[in-house]
C-alpha cells in the first residue's frame, strides 16, 4: 500500500496503540483485559505497520528468529515460575505460600507472580500473532 | 437501553444472513467485520468488558487482516 496519508497516520498512532497494549497487559490482575487481549492489541500495531509500510520493513521491525525466541522464552518462563512452587514442596503455580510478595491491594506490583506471568504470556501472544501474519504475507 | 439492545441483536441476525448470501468474498469479510464490532458492543452491554476487548482486537482487527490477505492470494468471488 503506497499512500502518504496512511503512512503518516500510522506513524502518529503507533505509539499510542503500543502503550495501550502494554497497559492492558500489565494491569491484567486489576482491570478487564489480560495477556490475551493486551497481546493481541500490541500485535495489531505491528500488523498495521506491516500493512502500511510493506513486508520488508515490517520484518525488519520484528524478524522471524527474534519473534520465535520471544514466543519460546515466554512459555518457558511461565513453566519455570510455575516450577518454583513444585521445588518448594507445593503444587504447580503456588503463589503466596511459595514466598512471592503479595504487596498492597490495588497497586500494580501486587498479587505475587501474576503480573510477571501475565507479562510473559502477553509477549508470547504478541509474537505468535505477528508470526502468523508475516508467514501468511510472504507466501507467494 | 432496551431499544439499543434489540437493535443490536436484529443487526447481528441480518449481518449473519448477509454474510452467508453474499457472493463477493471481500464484501462478506467487511460485513463480518461490522458483525464483530456490533458483537463487541453487545458484550460491553452484557457487562463482559474482558470479552468485548478481545472481540474488538481479534475479531475486528486481526481476523479481517488475515481474511483480506488470503483473498488477495486467491480468487475474489465465490464459485
Amino acid at each position: 500500500m503506497d499512500d502518504l496519508f496512511v503512512r503518516i497516520t500510522t506513524r502518529m498512532i503507533l505509539p499510542f496503540i503500543q502503550i495501550y497494549g502494554l497497559y492492558v497487559i500489565i494491569h491484567g490482575h486489576l482491570s478487564p483485559g489480560g495477556a490475551f487481549s493486551g497481546g493481541s492489541i500490541f500485535a495489531a500495531s505491528i500488523v498495521l505497520y506491516t500493512l502500511a509500510y510493506g513486508l520488508k520493513p515490517g520484518q525488519k521491525r520484528l524478524p522471524h528468529h527474534i519473534s520465535s525466541k520471544i514466543e519460546t522464552g515466554g512459555i518457558l518462563f511461565f513453566i519455570l515460575i510455575g516450577l518454583i512452587g513444585v521445588a518448594l514442596g507445593y503444587t504447580f503455580l503456588t503463589n503466596q505460600e511459595a514466598g512471592f510478595p503479595m504487596g498492597e491491594i490495588g497497586r500494580v506490583l501486587s498479587a505475587g507472580l501474576i503480573p510477571v506471568v501475565t507479562f510473559a504470556l502477553g509477549l508470547k501472544v504478541m509474537s505468535t500473532v505477528v508470526t502468523l501474519f508475516h508467514t501468511m504475507m510472504e507466501e507467494e | 437501553m432496551q431499544i439499543l439492545n434489540v437493535f443490536l441483536v436484529i443487526f447481528l441476525i441480518v449481518a449473519a444472513i448477509m454474510v452467508e448470501r453474499t457472493k463477493d468474498l471481500l464484501s462478506a469479510v467487511i460485513i463480518f467485520t461490522s458483525y464483530s464490532l456490533m458483537m463487541a458492543l453487545l458484550w460491553l452491554l452484557l457487562r463482559a468488558p474482558d470479552v468485548a476487548m478481545t472481540e474488538a482486537a481479534i475479531g475486528a482487527g486481526i481476523t479481517t487482516n488475515l481474511f483480506v490477505v488470503v483473498i488477495s492470494r486467491t480468487r475474489r468471488t465465490e464459485k
